[in-house]
């Protein structure tokens, strides 16, 4: 077993002049990814307090926690020593967020990657699909752009690094894998993950009434494989903004289809 | 009475901003905002407002915009040719920053913008709902502003309270200036991922704004920035924000402005000062720029210098008479530029 990831103390570096990040660790590790998230549910504790004036916002990665403030109010070396305090406090595994059942569109042009990566590991399309489809993954945590999740549980078997040359143009909603990591673009992006498919879910929402965003980190997702025919249908209706969110979502006390 | 302008021709890519959209980086959600928030400022002051509240912003190309309901007054904030075209075919060159009062049928004009960007501001506000607490526009996500994107031909701007309007003209005998030389940052956080060499380099050498930018970067172009050997090009992605300054493997730094993701997975050397970022606005191709170090509390000295210069700014505008009148703006300006002349040869 390899030793911890995390460091022996946190690392407070300077993000410019008017944010601190605190880094954990180097990798990506579940044991920091609790560690970032503790820190980041000391800070919502705290958040009308004094200590935190001046702070305007905090974003978690997978391994560290930037906190954005404003320099003309914040004493910044002050924060960083709160912030150095309590980045030794509990840490926080995320808690059960809801299950999503996402209808994606694998293959063809809604997945050019696919085949590539059948042949690179030895599998046939169909192999890789169905593995995809059988695996339940977990939202750590959204970012790049509005709304995109970063997706844990890829199995190993299927673990490959990023594409050489990244892609210009990453059409929007593309079911994405990289390493053991997976993702859906919200938008339409350069990138340079493997794309396998197309949801026509639509993952952003800034008029939604909870959340602008779909998921949420703890949130946990299967695909369901759908027809080109079937996606282009959900894709109208989804334009028209007819196609809610909610009928995605699983029931609390309803299982994951067998597969 | 609330107002409305019309956009006639939306120039290359004017957008509605203001200080930005704080509170959804974790989810995604970009910064935003001016890109030059000095500016932005200056055009809010010249039409009576906060200097936050959401203003035009245009780059290279300005865009025209028509008084289609009642009288709206403008602030601008930007070095361009500009002019108002009155209802009754009238055509007034604007020099300087100022405030115009627009009657219904007047049409204010912006050509080419030096400097690639500058702010109109409205009286009373543009009034739109915010998006996630922002009227800033983020394109690529289509949220905030007019749609979520750049204006275009036959858009209205709802204009908020217009009763400024009646109280005559505000204008500034110099537009705000920006500090010069280096660029100033703070090494950081990833310096320790490139060799002695390439922080030598950095800090030394020449690099040129490539034809690559818009909002949400600039690629610059120079001297190689090379990574530690054992540590390499690419990081667990972390926390970035505008005026971070990426390296990837091809050693060319990326200097990320308003637009820019949240997190990030390429080492940053550095990350350009608060009291800076508005200068990255006016970046444009082929200009070189070079970087200094500073400590975090010369980077803080300066922001409040430049807040203050700001507020002295603001304390300096005069009233002044309806554009197309006496010019008192060039009455003004002359005067004030003998005086200097004067007080140096004194």
């Amino acid at each position: 077993m390899k030793p911890s990831a995390a460091y022996a103390a946190p690392r407070l570096l300077p993000l410019g002049d008017a944010a601190w990040t605190v880094e954990f660790g180097a990798s990506i590790d579940m044991t920091l990814h609790a560690r970032v998230m503790g820190l980041a549910g000391a800070l919502e504790e705290l958040r009308s307090s004094p200590d935190l004036l001046g702070v305007s916002e905090w974003v978690p990665s997978f391994r560290s926690l930037t906190v954005h403030f404003d320099p003309l109010l914040t004493d910044a070396d002050a924060l960083g020593a709160t912030l150095f305090r309590l980045s030794g406090g509990e840490v926080r595994t995320l808690g059960k967020g809801r299950r999503w059942l996402i209808p994606v569109c694998f293959g063809g042009d809604a997945g050019p990657d696919l085949d590539d990566m059948a042949t690179t590991v030895g599998l046939s399309a169909a192999e890789v699909i169905a593995c995809i489809a059988a695996t339940v993954f977990r939202v750590y945590l959204l970012g790049f752009m509005p709304g995109f999740p970063y997706m844990g549980g890829l199995t190993p078997e299927l673990s490959l690094p990023r594409l050489a040359t990244p892609r210009k143009v990453v059409p929007e909603r593309s079911l994405a894998v990289t390493g053991t990591m997976c993702a859906i673009y919200p938008w339409e992006s350069p990138g340079g993950w493997r794309l396998l498919g197309r949801t026509p879910v639509r993952l952003f929402d800034p008029g939604a009434q909870a959340s602008p965003a779909l998921f949420g980190p703890g949130d946990e997702a299967m695909w369901l494989p759908i027809d080109a025919d079937t996606f282009l249908r959900m894709d109208e209706q989804a334009a028209r903004g007819d196609l809610a969110w909610e009928q995605f979502q699983l029931a609390a006390d309803a299982s994951w289809p067998a597969r | 009475m609330a107002g409305a302008l019309s956009v006639i021709d939306g120039g290359f890519a004017t957008t509605v901003q203001d200080a930005g959209r704080r509170g959804y980086r974790s989810l995604g959600v970009p910064l935003s905002g001016a890109l030059d928030s000095v500016w932005l400022g200056c055009a809010n002051s010249l039409a009576g407002n906060p200097p936050d509240r959401p203003a035009l912003e245009m780059r290279y190309t300005g865009a025209s915009l028509e008084a289609t309901r009642g009288s709206v007054c403008v602030g601008w904030a930007g070095d361009a040719d500009v002019r108002v075209v009155r209802a009754d075919g009238k055509e007034q060159s604007i020099s300087g920053w100022r405030s115009v009062v627009l009657d219904q049928g007047d049409i204010f004009e912006v050509g080419s913008i030096r400097g690639g960007v500058a702010y109109l501001a409205v009286s009373g506000g543009i009034a739109l709902l915010p998006q996630l607490g922002s009227c800033s526009t983020y394109a690529r996500a289509g949220i905030g502003g007019i749609e979520g994107r750049s204006l275009r031909r036959g858009d209205v701007l709802p204009v908020g309270d217009t009763s400024a309007t009646r109280r005559g003209d505000l204008m500034h005998a110099r537009g705000f200036e920006h500090a010069g030389g280096n660029i100033r940052v703070i090494l950081g956080p990833q310096e320790d991922y490139f060799t002695a060499a390439a922080l030598i380099d950095f800090r030394s050498s020449e690099y040129r704004v490539t034809r690559d930018l818009d909002r949400m970067g600039i690629r610059l172009s120079g001297q190689p920035l090379t990574h530690q050997p054992d540590k390499g090009a690419d990081i667990v992605s972390d926390g970035v924000t505008p005026g971070a300054i990426q390296v990837p493997a091809d050693g060319q730094p990326i200097l990320l402005l308003a637009d820019c993701q949240t997190v990030g997975g390429y080492p940053k050397i550095a990350t350009v000062i608060q009291a800076d970022l508005p200068r990255l606005a006016h970046l444009m191709p082929g200009q070189a720029v070079r970087f200094s170090a500073v400590t975090r509390q010369e980077a803080w000295l300066a922001l409040r210098a430049q807040r203050d210069a700001l507020s002295a700014w603001i304390s300096e505008l005069v009233a002044c008479g309806p554009a197309g009148g006496v010019d008192e703006a060039a009455l003004y300006n002359s005067n004030l530029i003998s005086g200097m002349i004067d007080a140096e040869a004194a």
